[in-house]
């Protein structure tokens, strides 16, 4: 009755949201009194499996074999149902990737189980387990108890701090799949970039991004000006990209760029998790929005609730007699 | 071909939502729905892919009484005819029970293609699509930007993290979900909302699919989240919050 955390790598290369979920599966872990353990798929990993093992786990499975090599949705959930239905876990927890969100749902459901996905945190009396995910782009929250076992969640990008390495480390057992080519129906190309990117928002001290809120393409202006009067980056949420207003390489969130700047101001922006999870590195973040109770406000050091083409002019006057 | 296209009702997207009284779930009075932004562009990827192979475009819904107006403005956009799962007022499902009762209700109509948004802007789960694909048998991707059809199979791109993208080819039957923002919503014409009227709404009541549907993630409380950082919100006219936001910039995080 173990906690199990499988850890996501690509060609020997972690993702590194996978410390993160050891770490809320450690917080199960000691709860409940279960050990912890991981499990790493893929082909030729012996390097990789043996530097999970010096993350505070009990023990590592290595699941290792030519036919996941390349990751497909029904590679990984053949191979992880044979390894829980073996260990039998009570808890499975992964991290909340788009690979995780592509395969999880289908692992869950070939056990009849639903499946806690994106959790924000977990609460634990040392019997009984709750995670908290948002609901409706981030407005409320919800706890939520999941019946039966074992039990299947997701953890969101930064709800834990990452699992530090230790001295000491864990044996690694090999677990042998049985896979068959005949299995694996999606055929998966080459990943590859759009282009190369031109901007790296990543090393910007203070970047000024704009949503939604900003309505249409004319009226971008008014943001270019802040950002001048900054010498800010100009950054966006996904909508604006997606609508050509700004170049995708200009996207800061989970489908693109992750920045952490001195200075983050979120202008019209109201703060869906896959934005948040881009920003969250910022050291002061200022919010101007419309609605009080947009989620940005939560994660904003200074709020301003207000009409972004009153509030963005006056700003920019009120920066340039300060700098003046 | 067959193309499902499996849609949701969800709350506006500007809506002020509040926990109901009890803390189980949010107060619905007063509420305005719309369809589930992520569905819109999975019905319009859904109607386009009929205008290059030909066949009709089936809606699937899940929900109350009400979705009858989501399902007449999918109708209105080009798709040929719906069923509706009907659900009473007030039934929140996880995706697990939700998917079973999507999969018993299209089982029979043996499409080629089934289409869904990659998340509901309401619980926000992100897996009925891939749940229906694993009851269904149906071969799957996720996050999908762009869909080519050759005869017996599909080449789709997907995304990936970072600003990455993979081309995958996948066997039909399959079942995709439609990354959001990549083509131009249609707006339904006159003549669409005219002709929407007289196409056919199949309604089965939840109870009659004689499947369990009992949702295995409990709701056991929901309230506003707390603010993880100590905001400041700055207070007045534009002009006097603008100054303040300022002076604190400058003297108290000193960032400018």
């Amino acid at each position: 009755m173990s906690v199990l955390v499988v850890l996501e790598q690509q060609n020997g290369k972690w993702n590194r949201m996978s410390f993160e979920a050891l770490a809320a599966g450690q917080k199960i872990a000691q709860s409940v009194g279960a050990p912890l353990e991981a499990a790493i798929l893929g082909a030729g990993i012996a390097a990789v499996t043996g530097e999970a093992a010096q993350y505070g786990v009990a023990k590592v499975y290595s699941v290792d074999h030519a036919l996941l090599a390349d990751y497909t949705p029904d590679g990984y959930t053949a191979a992880l149902e044979q390894l829980i239905r073996s260990k039998q876990p009570k808890y499975i927890l992964f991290p909340h990737t788009y690979q995780v969100r592509d395969f999880a749902p289908k692992l869950a459901t070939r056990f009849g189980r639903p499946f806690a996905s994106d959790v924000v945190d977990i609460k634990t009396d040392g019997v009984r387990i709750e995670f908290v995910r948002q609901l409706f782009q981030g407005k409320l929250n919800a706890d939520v108890a999941v019946e039966g076992e074992p039990q299947f969640a997701s953890v969101q990008a930064g709800a834990f701090r990452a699992q530090e390495a230790q001295v000491s480390a864990a044996p690694v057992e090999p677990f042998a799949v049985n896979l068959d080519a005949s299995q694996i129906r999606s055929k998966p190309e080459q990943p590859f970039r759009e282009a190369q990117r031109s901007v790296d928002l990543g090393a910007a001290d203070v970047i000024v991004s704009v949503g939604r809120g900003i309505k249409e393409k004319d009226n971008l202006p008014v943001v270019e000006a802040l950002a001048e009067a900054l010498g800010a980056e100009l950054a966006a949420s996904r909508p604006i990209c997606d609508n050509g207003w700004l170049p995708m390489e200009r996207q800061v969130g989970s489908s693109g760029q992750t920045v952490a700047p001195k200075v983050y101001f979120a202008v019209g922006i109201s703060g869906a998790i896959q934005h948040l999870v881009g920003m969250k590195g910022s050291k002061v973040v200022v919010a101007i929005n419309k609605d009080e109770n947009a989620p940005i406000f939560e994660s904003a050091d200074y709020g301003v609730v207000g009409d972004l083409f009153e509030v963005v002019p006056a700003l920019v006057e009120e920066i340039k007699k300060a700098k003046a | 071909m067959k193309i499902i296209v499996s849609v949701k009702q969800v709350p506006a997207r500007d809506s002020a939502l509040q926990a109901d009284s009890d803390g189980k779930w949010l107060d619905e009075s007063d509420l305005t729905y719309e369809m589930n932004e992520p569905d819109a562009y999975a019905l319009e990827e859904a109607l386009q892919l009929k205008e290059k192979l030909g066949g009709e475009v089936v809606v699937v819904c899940l929900g109350p009484q009400r979705a009858t107006q989501t399902i007449r403005e999918a109708l209105a956009k080009g798709a040929d005819r719906a069923i509706h799962i009907e659900v009473s007022e007030g039934v929140v499902l996880d995706a697990l029970a939700t998917a079973r009762l999507l999969a018993k209700a299209i089982e029979q109509e043996a499409s080629e293609f089934i289409l869904t948004g990659l998340q509901s802007d309401d619980l926000g789960y992100g897996q009925t699509g891939v749940v229906l694909a694993e009851l269904l048998g149906y071969a799957h991707a996720t996050i999908v930007m762009e869909v080519e059809p050759q005869g017996n199979a599909v080449r789709v791109k997907r995304e990936l993290e970072d600003g990455w993208f993979q081309n995958v080819v996948l066997p039909l039957p399959v079942l995709l979900t439609i990354q959001s923002g990549i083509k131009k919503l249609r707006y339904a014409t006159l003549m669409g909302i005219k002709k929407a009227k007289t196409k056919e709404i199949k309604t089965i009541p939840s109870a009659h699919l004689g499947v369990d549907a009992a949702s295995g993630l409990k709701l056991e409380h929901v309230y506003p989240p707390q603010r993880s950082k100590q905001s400041q919100i700055l207070t007045g006219d534009a002009k006097q919050a603008a100054k303040k936001l300022v002076e604190k910039l400058k003297f108290e995080a000193r960032v400018i």
